[in-house]
């Protein structure tokens, strides 16, 4: 993921302090809004509406499409192991705990078994 | 309708711990891991331990921090690093605006929903906005507290931990910790489906993101949650208009 020999050129505290701040500002501004309006508004039903898609659609992007370490990884190692996990969640009667050991022991096992 | 895991509390003071307690089993180990993950992320960059907990801290919201250590890493301008950095987390807008409508009630000071909102990002977000609507009104912001304070002060010592076992993990190790949060929060979301809405909001969004993202990967996600939420939105009401009474969200 990373270039071995490049080094970063500001100071760290500076940047982190920049990116602090530029975060708390959406969830300021979110606060702000909240207090604008009720909370059966339609408006609010539209934006958890918008969270729920935007969220399903990062989730599905991480799986099928994932940037960094888990690109080196084929496409059926990643669904495998969601299967897995989706199975045990199933078979659990939703375990959410269960499941998600299950997916992550299963990429695990696939990813030593296989090499990558 | 599901029943909910537990019945509502007794007391605000039992809402908190219920809160805490209910964020400590799986959502801890979950946001643990990936906390664990930046942590080995910034020994790689060859920062401090320090700057690893003035990020989580003061940041709290990994998506964003770790395009900041990445960005930062190959030396990309200030400039860029806070426009991505605000453009990924400005997700957390509409995650703090629709959740804290639930919280809010009179006499409760202004403050303490600017503190508050510190503490939702997308796993205290998904995790408590499910059990908000069945508590009772006084004890939510005691809750949420609960819950998300909890997720919020296990995430300094992940990242320690992280920080320190960066090089002695395998990297399978490493691809199951990436790999949960992804997994989590699919379990997550297939855990009520009972909202006509929200199954088409996660429905087209899971179609639309991994599509929008091959043709334009900056604004995927913000098309996908705009395009995906405001059609399921408007598919919904036109569903519970035909089933009046029904909340549709």
């Amino acid at each position: 993921m990373f270039e071995p020999t490049a080094t970063s050129l500001y100071s760290p505290t500076l940047i982190i302090t920049m990116a602090a701040l530029a975060t708390y500002a959406s969830r300021a501004l979110g606060t702000y809004f909240s207090g604008k309006v009720a909370r059966q508004s339609a408006l609010i039903e539209w934006v958890t509406c918008v969270t729920y898609a935007l969220l399903a659609g990062l989730v599905a992007r991480m799986i099928l499409l994932p940037i960094g370490a888990l690109s080196a990884t084929p496409d059926w190692v990643r669904l495998s192991a969601a299967g897995a996990g989706l199975a045990v969640f199933i078979v659990t009667r939703k375990n959410v705990g269960l499941g998600v050991l299950a997916g992550s022991l299963a990429i695990i096992a696939l990813v030593e078994w296989n090499g990558f | 309708m599901n029943a909910p895991p537990q019945p509502a509390f007794a007391t605000a003071r039992a809402a908190l711990r219920g809160g805490a307690r209910e964020a400590a089993g799986v959502p801890m180990m979950v946001m643990g891991a990936s906390f664990i993950g930046f942590g080995s992320m910034i020994r790689d960059l060859d920062w401090t331990v320090w700057n690893a907990l003035a990020s989580t801290l003061s940041t709290w919201a990994l998506p964003g921090q770790i395009a900041m250590a990445e960005m930062a890493y190959s030396g990309a301008p200030l400039l860029a690093v806070v426009l991505a950095v605000t453009f990924i987390n400005a997700r957390l807008l509409p995650l703090v605006m629709s959740l804290l409508p639930h919280i809010r009630r009179p006499g409760v000071a202004t403050w303490r929903y600017y503190g508050v909102a510190m503490l939702i990002a997308a796993t205290s977000w998904v995790g408590t906005m499910r059990r908000l609507p069945d508590l009772d009104q006084d004890q939510r912001l005691h809750y949420l507290t609960g819950y998300g304070l909890t997720l919020y002060l296990s995430s300094p010592i992940a990242t320690v931990i992280g920080f320190y076992v960066a090089d002695q993990v395998p990297g399978s190790l490493t691809l199951a910790l990436v790999f949960l949060n992804p997994l989590y929060f699919m379990l997550l979301f297939l855990f009520d489906l009972h909202k006509p809405a929200k199954v088409l909001a996660l429905l087209f969004g899971a179609v639309l993101g991994p599509v929008l993202f091959q043709i334009t990967p900056n604004w995927s996600l913000v098309i996908t949650g705009l395009a995906g939420g405001s059609a399921a939105w408007a598919l919904g009401r036109h569903a519970a208009r035909k089933k009046p009474g029904q909340n549709n969200v």
